[in-house]
């Protein structure tokens, strides 16, 4: 019970304390005896229980004016010195309380500037005081703005007794007046804004004119591009202005309309077809890079050593599957584009006869012929004209002769003999361009086995014929009775025509007779020479020397002939049936000729009269007949057909190109004039043995 | 057609690895490669021709590029550029 009350008591007391604690606050003076009282009667129950003598021990106290907040020993950093320093004096100055105050000295600026306002105030108030029995409504605008209220509350406060204010005021105005403070309690102030109206914002856009981006570059060669298309532009309006025919412009535009229609069906793929011939050359070039090499480049540096004999180096190798049982039966080179030559493919074999085939070569491109035209009958021989170098004429086994345009990417030929149009009746062994008659018509001769020799002229795409010679053997004319004269035909082989006397012709028979013909003489032959004991396979002028020409024959021989002079003049023999001989374009006394057995022989007489300076095997397999060979006008390579269908180019060995040597003293001459002179004293040698036996 | 069977003579060609014609952008149109590469092909030597084709031009403008070869160590690409077109010929010349 005792603590029960006790605690009571200290709680009731301790907000007693507590009470009188406020109290005091309020009553200093009144409550101390209570409070004094109350200390000694009360003790908290947490107190420390000390002893008397601990409470009557003395504490000193010490007062200082030392800041106890403050930090009694300061360490800052000194980056001179890089280590921490203390700082000796530590500011002991503690704040209590700050205000800012806003009393401003009467001397300076600011004070002073105020106190001229006030002046200022005070002077219009004075004015605006005077009037204000008469005018109190525009008072209360207008002074409200320069009183800042002032006396605006004055008016509002006291606008019943204004009579009486405004003499208070006036007596008031005559002394300086003192500006009435504002406070915050009771100053109002009015303000009134008028209605603003809302803005609005009309815009109007228009649409923008349309746009693209365009850009280009402006090299020298584009603006060379743009001169010529308006170059051509101009050539055309030119056009159509001189063929002024609005139904041919109709029709024109109709085709032209076709045109583009069906340019734009057709496969893009055909737009590539240069490109891809290009690239087929080049990849060829890589693949056969050495032989192209060699071809340009290589001469046999043994030829030094290698007295008066020479080489065929072997080159390129031409071969198409089409044509692979099918003999070569005519080689030509194109005498404008000196890298394309012609190859004609039959059967010599009478028992097999199929088709043919006409396949034109470039040496850049030696996988693949340029031009393939395929016929039912094989062909025997073939002419490129020397003017139009696209024409090919062609003649058949079956004895026609056509023509084929190269320009023309047909499969047919353009012009064809036919039955009626006098083709031969056997087959056509030779056909030889000719210049072109006085009517401009292209022109051509064929020889064949029937014993005809017909020129074929092509008059408004028609061939037309007529017959030149009809080739008689003499002796053979027996007289029937009813005066009829029979005769048997001979049958020509080969013919060729002199360089420079254009009537004059040679024609080989298949009786080894060799006959010189005039165009003009239908009937009669100019001379016959006794040539061989076997057909005549190839007649042929030299090219530089007027009066000398070669033949060969399966009889194994070739036979070098002055055409005034019955008997040759050079007889050389072989071991084989020749199948071709070919003079060289580059030199009078070197020649060509090529066996069955399938060697080349190649004969220099300025060299050597009686051998060949190059006798080499150029086909593979001894089987192979060699058939045809055909000297290219400017490269020193020769082509080589044989009877499987494989054309070899082969090239020639320094030694076979020997040009006249330089005398000393004397310039080299070149030219047919050394040639033919080159030829004539050889020629006079023999002569001369001749004359003596 | 004849440029079909030029293109496949190409193609069968010794050491041929790969052909692709490329139109006037530079994109592929037919090709004997996989795509990625030839895409690849296609846009770098497509700003390579129109360059060489430009500089050639610029000397001469009457003058014109008529192909390009490039020979590195391990093949040659080959590169005909025609109005519209570009052949593109990668070969092995050595094997």
């Amino acid at each position: 019970m005792p603590p029960k009350q006790t605690r009571r008591q200290s709680i009731s007391v301790g907000r007693g304390t507590k009470k009188r604690e406020e109290d005091s606050g309020t009553e200093v003076g009144e409550g101390t005896e209570d409070w004094i009282q109350s200390k000694a009667a009360v003790r908290p129950p947490d107190q420390l229980e000390l002893t008397d003598a601990e409470l009557k021990e003395e504490f000193t106290r010490i007062l200082t004016a030392n800041n106890p907040h403050a930090p009694q020993n300061i360490v800052r950093y000194s980056f001179k010195e890089g280590t921490y320093k203390p700082i000796g004096f530590v500011d002991q100055l503690a704040v209590h309380f700050t205000q800012v105050g806003n009393l401003i000295p009467k001397d300076s600026d600011e004070g002073r500037r105020q106190h001229y306002r006030e002046e200022l105030t005070a002077g219009s108030q004075d004015s605006a005081k005077v009037v204000i029995s008469e005018t109190e409504n525009l008072e209360e605008d207008e002074e409200p703005k320069e009183l800042e209220a002032e006396a605006g509350s004055q008016v509002d406060e006291t606008a019943a007794g204004i009579p009486e204010k405004v003499t208070e005021e006036s007596v008031e105005t005559m002394q300086p007046k003192e500006r009435k403070l504002t406070n915050k309690f009771n100053f109002s102030e009015r303000a009134s804004q008028t209605l603003n109206n809302r803005l609005r914002d009309r815009e109007c856009q228009m649409e923008p004119p349309p746009r693209t981006n365009f850009s280009a570059t402006a090299n020298q060669w584009e603006i060379y591009d743009a001169y010529v298309e308006e170059l051509e532009k101009q050539e055309k309006t030119k056009e159509k202005e001189k063929a002024k025919m609005p139904v041919a412009k109709k029709t024109g535009k109709m085709a032209m309309r076709k045109l583009t229609s069906m340019e734009s069906q057709s496969d893009d793929i055909t737009k590539v077809s240069q490109a891809a011939k290009i690239v087929e050359r080049m990849v060829n070039q890589n693949t056969y890079d050495d032989i192209a090499q060699d071809f340009k480049y290589y001469e046999d540096a043994a030829d030094e050593y290698r007295d008066q004999e020479g080489t065929l180096l072997p080159l390129w190798k031409f071969q198409n599957d089409k044509a692979k049982r099918l003999a070569v039966t005519a080689l030509c080179w194109n005498p404008k584009y000196r890298d394309l030559f012609a190859v004609g493919h039959g059967s010599y074999d009478f028992m097999k006869q199929s088709r043919g085939m006409l396949l034109l070569y470039s040496m850049k491109n030696p996988s693949f012929p340029e031009y393939i035209f395929s016929s039912d009958s094989g062909i025997m021989c073939l002419d490129i004209h020397v003017d139009h170098p696209y024409l090919v004429v062609v003649g058949h086994y079956d004895g026609n002769v056509a023509i084929y345009n190269l320009k023309k990417p047909q499969s047919q030929p353009s012009f064809r003999s036919t039955a009626k149009s006098g083709k031969h009746t056997d087959p056509v062994w030779q056909v030889k361009w000719q210049k072109d008659d006085m009517d401009q018509n292209l022109n051509f001769f064929s020889v064949s086995s029937d014993g005809r020799i017909v020129s074929w002229t092509l008059v408004k795409s028609e061939l037309v014929h007529t017959d030149v010679i009809k080739l008689k053997v003499e002796g053979s004319t027996t007289e029937v009775s009813e005066g009829l004269q029979l005769y048997t035909v001979g049958c020509g082989t080969a013919f060729d025509f002199h360089k420079e006397i254009d009537y004059l012709f040679l024609v080989g028979t298949e009786e080894g007779k060799i006959y010189k013909c005039s165009k003009s003489y239908s009937s009669q032959f100019l001379d016959t020479y006794d040539a061989h004991n076997m057909a005549v396979d190839a007649v042929s002028w030299n090219p530089y020397h007027t009066k000398v020409f070669m033949s060969c024959s399966s009889d194994w021989t070739v036979k070098i002939w002055d055409h005034t002079i019955k008997t040759p003049m050079f007889i050389y023999d072989l071991n084989s049936a020749v199948g071709d001989v070919a003079w060289a374009p580059y030199s009078s006394t070197v020649f060509a000729a090529v066996t069955t057995d399938g060697k080349a022989h190649v004969f220099d007489l300025a060299v050597n009269k009686y051998e060949a300076i190059c006798n080499q095997p150029v086909v593979a397999r001894k089987k192979n007949k060699i058939t045809h060979v055909q000297f290219n006008p400017i490269h020193p390579i020769i082509i080589v057909g044989d009877d499987r269908g494989h054309v070899t180019c082969l090239k020639l060995s320094p030694n076979l190109r020997k040009m006249p040597k330089e005398k000393k003293g004397q310039e080299v001459q070149k030219g047919p004039a050394v040639e033919i002179a080159k030829l004539d004293k050889l020629l006079n040698l023999v002569r001369e043995v001749k004359t003596k036996t | 057609t004849e440029v079909e069977e030029t293109l496949k003579r190409i193609q069968s060609h010794k050491g041929v690895i790969g052909t692709m014609v490329v139109n006037a952008e530079g994109i592929p149109i037919r090709t004997t490669l996989d795509n990625s590469t030839t895409v690849q092909y296609a846009g770098l030597l497509h700003q390579l021709t129109m360059k060489a084709r430009s500089t050639v031009r610029d000397i001469d403008p009457q003058n014109d590029l008529t192909f390009l070869r490039i020979r590195s160590k391990k093949h040659e690409i080959m590169v005909a550029p025609d109005k519209e077109y570009l052949l593109i010929v990668i070969q092995n010349p050595c094997e």
